[in-house]
């Protein structure tokens, strides 16, 4: 497809992975599945984190990976926009330092400007030059997701965005993503152990179980279909 | 070896020479192993190469070895007789060994672990979380390291150097072994301290072994300071 993102990967170890997932421009799918069956590699590789052993991901027409031509973009090289899990911010960087190191090919008065219009975005008005040790983890993670968007990247990625967050700044994250999904034609990828989560602001769905994407399709018809793999594994 | 020598008329004062020479060779030092301690600390922090185990270990033997059985080894090995000290006299003339630069030469060998030992927990402390959210931000390694990771490990390489600093101060089996105990060339004040008992010059060697122990605890009280602040900040 020549838009949004096709991912291939294969590998028999030391991480199992058989995935093909295929996600279309808009659209927002989320990865599932048990601890360890897989979810973060599969983000990594797409951003070029990891690099499995056999695999084509296509971003926008464009190969980031074809292990069969030998194409394997390096992670800078990829406009992937990533949310880690801890956030990762640079801990000697204020808010808005953090967010400009995402886009230093700008002439510095135009990062700035830049900076802090992300920043406004993710409703963090004000907190620019707050070091993130002095930021709450809700604070922390926007600040992170502003720095994702600062490199105009072609696919969104956020590996577990909301395990470890009190109830407010779910329900919060849950609206700021609806806001960026209705404001860009971005594919969106995140990875959750928690399908209500899923069910809430994913399109798609992808079920991972020991590597394998077992199921893939609209979240809503998997959930309600009773025999689909990702109701049985809710049931156990 | 010359405690009847200029020293022998300064008996009771300081060796001013000794600890200029111990000063410069712990300055120089310093400088050639900081540029060696960021490259090989980041190095091992951050390599999954097979032989890092081995070459770490081999980069702490001055830790663990005798200073005799390295500076037998140094002197061995930049000896006249050696292809190092050859070379050496051919290129530049002069003899390796006894001589200041053979001392510096050995000085930087015996210091390699206490410069990049701390400097290598640095980079690791730094994580690879980190190395990973300076790529997908655009970073060249080279660029992560310079705006990601020494910014963050800079007290942990400084710690290095002042370690680094003060053992140079307090070498006396290696620079024995290797540069002898010339006045002005390789007498360093550990050197002269020993000279000093020797010739039963208690007072004088009582008053350079209080210099160096002052020299010594400021700069670990500054290692420790930055070591205090790095953890603060983290």
């Amino acid at each position: 497809m020549a838009d949004g993102l096709a991912i291939t990967l294969r590998q028999d170890g030391p991480i199992t992975l058989d995935v093909d997932i295929v996600v279309a421009p808009g659209q927002t799918l989320a990865l599932v599945g048990a601890s360890g069956a897989g979810k973060t590699t599969v983000l990594r590789s797409i951003a070029g984190l990891y690099r499995p052993r056999h695999g084509r991901i296509v971003c926008d027409g464009q190969a980031w990976l074809d292990t069969g031509d030998d194409i394997d973009l390096r992670a800078r090289a990829r406009r992937a926009g990533f949310v880690f899990q801890s956030y990762a911010l640079f801990p000697h960087l204020s808010a808005l330092a953090n967010v400009m190191e995402a886009m230093l090919d700008r002439p510095r008065i135009e990062r700035e400007g830049r900076a802090a219009e992300l920043l406004a975005r993710v409703h963090l008005d004000g907190l620019g030059a707050h070091l993130p040790a002095s930021l709450s983890g809700g604070q922390q993670q926007r600040v992170a997701l502003a720095r994702a968007l600062a490199r105009d990247p072609q696919v969104l990625l956020l590996d577990e965005p909301f395990s470890a967050v009190d109830h407010p700044t779910r329900r919060a994250l849950h609206a700021l993503l609806a806001e960026i999904r209705a404001s860009t034609p971005m594919p969106i990828v995140f990875v959750s152990h928690d399908v209500e989560d899923a069910a809430r602001a994913a399109d798609q769905v992808c079920f991972l179980q020991s590597g394998k994407s077992v199921e893939a399709g609209a979240t809503r018809a998997i959930l309600d279909d009773a025999g689909s793999h990702l109701a049985r594994w809710l049931a156990l | 070896m010359d405690s009847r020598g200029p020293a022998r008329r300064a008996d009771s004062h300081m060796d001013w020479e000794a600890l200029k020479l111990s000063l410069l060779l712990g300055a120089l030092t310093v400088a050639i192993l900081l540029p060696l301690a960021l490259v090989a600390g980041r190095w091992l922090a951050t390599t999954r190469m097979r032989g890092r185990a081995f070459i770490a270990a081999a980069l702490t033997l001055p830790l663990v070895l005798p200073p005799t059985v390295i500076g037998f080894y140094l002197l061995v090995g930049m000896g006249p007789d050696s292809p190092i000290g050859q070379i050496w006299t051919t290129l530049f003339g002069g003899a390796l060994v006894f001589s200041f630069k053979g001392v510096l030469i050995a000085s930087v060998l015996v210091n390699l672990p206490f410069a990049i030992q701390p400097a290598q927990r640095a980079f690791e402390a730094v994580g690879q979380e980190l190395r990973d959210a300076a790529a997908t931000c655009g970073h060249s390694s080279w660029r992560s390291f310079w705006r990601i990771e020494l910014p963050l490990a800079w007290p942990g390489v400084v710690t290095g150097a002042v370690l680094a600093f003060a053992h140079t101060l307090g070498e006396f089996g290696v620079v024995l072994m290797v540069g002898g105990s010339i006045p002005g060339e390789t007498r360093t004040l550990a050197l002269s301290i020993y000279d000093r008992v020797q010739a039963f010059d208690n007072a004088g060697a009582g008053r350079m072994a209080a210099v160096l122990m002052v020299i010594s605890l400021v700069a670990v009280t500054v290692s420790f300071l930055l070591g205090g602040r790095s953890r603060h900040h983290g």
